[in-house]
């Protein structure tokens, strides 16, 4: 499939990054180029075949107790905050 | 004291126990070898008072007789490992000037069987790449050269700093991550060894995710032997990572008996690929022979749908990725750009945060994760993912192990292969389908190109079998008898 720029700038604000017009004619090129390399996978026939979703065929995820394990850390959370006040996160205005 | 930093890893415990030189010796040897090797731009963050005062420690607890299993070996280590209190960046300007608050799993275990750190090394950005030249921080040299020929090559990727770190006589080893092959391609761009172990055995916590189902931390070493000591004490089950596996590791040095006689090694019809330069053929066959000579039994095997894995992975991986990187908002922690509305700040952040690699696989995975596209690219994908895998399944109902090439070149200049992605990502063909799989797989230097350069040939073993990997791979080397050294090497 070919992406056109009016694409890219939908996937662009999906994926949150900010593209520019003249950025989006050079990424629906690329993008295109690597969806082309991948559909080859429709030659594939995959019916009946389950997908695989973990990093080895028969891994199950293990779930641990729903319990709290750490605390009390508030300056290490803030730490590499880039703008924080009295213990908060300060982001600009979020509703009016 | 050059020759300290020519030891390997076991030589060098050998000679701290035999009290032949101290910890504050060797660490100061590789102290300065760091530094004298900074045009390579090896590494992002040099360590060197962390590393005089953890060797200081180890002289210590060796003057009590209460050494551990690897007091005062000086390791780089690649900068996606999270460490506690020194910068942990990715290479990527988003997280510029990250101090991680918490210690990585692996790096924590290293740390407490002794193992001094001499500092961060570079990568491609997020592991994103094959080259090392997608890094925020500038691009890795690779210490070979060819022969004649004074252009810098590139040290491979994503862990080419750490590859090229090893290789340099900077560290005696250095750990690695290994998404699409980013362990096993430098290690055979660079001539040294490196392991990628099986998915689930070694802890991801603490480790920056780049695709989650794929991700693997491993070693790098000048040795097969030196591999495998740094695996033992890098593998091993983490309550805090839910895909860690819990079952015993085994002293994988042991697995080192130089016994191949009666193993089945398969011989994938489908790795010899068009274009594939003859002498990596010729290697290829030169290590099967090799095998043979010492008792294996070569078997040809077919995996039919290898050449469906790399597509496969550029569907998979980038979506993986898509939804881990959406962490970096600019809000937690990292790189903040203002913007009017907290929408525009997001957007402004991750354009000025990301480098074009990284924002290119954010967008394919946004894309093939999005509403209409699903189940035509990510669910076609993973659907292939498992018949990868069954094709591996397969082969081991009548092989032990499986032995090719690495990569399909020795290493290239910079910028020879940089314009088109889809070249780009044609290096990994060879070891891609191990991290769909989630097998283990090994690359050992085993030969030089005729301009040279080193070349490696790669042991993929049965899932949670890296004690086979590492047999066959100490047979191989010691046959390949591979003594070359770069003439970058300090």
């Amino acid at each position: 499939m070919s992406l056109d720029k009016a694409t890219v700038e939908r996937i662009a604000r999906l994926a949150r990054i900010k593209v520019q017009p003249e950025e989006a004619e050079a990424l629906a090129v690329d993008l295109s180029r690597i969806l082309a390399f991948v559909e080859q996978l429709n030659e594939v026939d995959c019916s009946d075949v389950p997908p695989m979703s973990s990093g080895g065929r028969e891994m199950k995820l293990r779930r641990r107790a729903d319990e709290v394990t750490d605390g009390d850390i508030q300056d290490k959370v803030l730490a590499n905050a880039p703008d924080a006040r009295d213990g908060y996160y300060v982001v600009p205005k979020v509703v009016e | 004291m050059s020759a300290l930093t020519d030891l390997t890893l076991a030589g060098a415990r050998d000679g701290l126990k035999a009290k032949t030189f101290s910890a504050a010796e060797l660490t100061e040897a590789h102290v300065e070898a760091v530094e004298a090797a900074r045009s390579l731009n090896a590494y992002i963050t040099e360590t060197p008072e962390l590393a005089r005062k953890q060797a200081a420690e180890s002289d210590a607890r060796i003057a009590k007789g209460a050494a551990r299993p690897l007091e005062g070996i000086p390791l780089a280590i690649k900068d996606l490992f999270c460490t506690d209190g020194v910068k942990t960046t990715a290479a990527s300007k988003i997280l510029g000037n990250f101090v991680p608050p918490y210690e990585s799993t692996v790096t924590a275990q290293l740390r407490a069987a002794g193992a001094v750190s001499v500092g961060k090394t570079n990568l491609d950005e997020f592991a994103m790449g094959s080259s090392n030249a997608t890094s925020a921080f500038g691009a890795v040299v690779n210490p070979w050269k060819r022969r004649g020929d004074n252009r810098p090559l590139v040290p491979g990727g994503s862990s080419g700093g750490s590859a090229a770190a090893v290789a340099a006589r900077t560290a005696l080893g250095a750990t690695g991550t290994d998404t699409g092959g980013s362990i096993r391609q430098p290690a055979a761009f660079c001539g040294i060894v490196g392991m990628k172990p099986t998915y689930g055995r070694c802890s991801r916590w603490g480790i920056v995710a780049f695709a989650s189902s794929l991700d693997q931390a491993g070693p790098f070493a000048r040795t097969v032997r030196d591999a495998s000591i740094l695996m033992t004490h890098m593998a091993g089950f983490d309550p805090k990572d839910s895909t860690s596996v819990d079952m015993p590791v085994p002293d994988f040095e042991a697995a080192l008996t130089g016994d191949v006689r009666g193993l089945r090694i398969g011989i994938p019809k489908e790795y010899r690929i068009d274009g594939m330069p003859a002498e990596i053929e010729t290697l290829w066959e030169q290590g099967i022979a090799w095998l043979k000579d010492a008792g294996a039994v070569p078997v040809p095997i077919s995996l039919p749908h290898t050449k469906y894995a790399l597509p496969c992975y550029y569907i998979v991986a980038p979506a993986e990725a898509s939804s881990n990187l959406a962490r970096y908002d600019g809000i937690r922690y990292g790189l903040r750009v203002p913007g009017e509305a907290v929408d525009d700040l997001y957007q402004n952040t991750r354009a000025a945060g990301f480098g074009t690699e990284v924002r290119r696989r954010v967008m394919i995975g946004t894309y093939v994760l999005s509403a209409g596209y699903y189940d035509a690219y990510y669910l076609k994908a993973q659907k292939v993912r498992t018949l990868i895998s069954r094709d591996f399944e397969e082969a081991y109902k009548t092989v032990d192990a499986i032995l090719t090439p690495t990569a399909p070149s020795a290493a290239f200049a910079l910028g020879e292969k940089s314009d088109d992605p889809i070249t780009m990502y044609l290096n990994d063909v060879f070891t891609v389908s191990v991290n769909l799989a989630g097998l283990p797989g090994l690359s050992l230097p085993a030969g030089l190109s005729a301009d040279g350069l080193p070349l490696g040939l790669q042991v993929i073993g049965r899932p949670f079998d890296e004690e086979t990997v590492f047999r066959v791979a100490g047979v191989l080397e010691s046959q390949a008898k591979f003594t070359a050294k770069p003439d970058g090497a300090a």
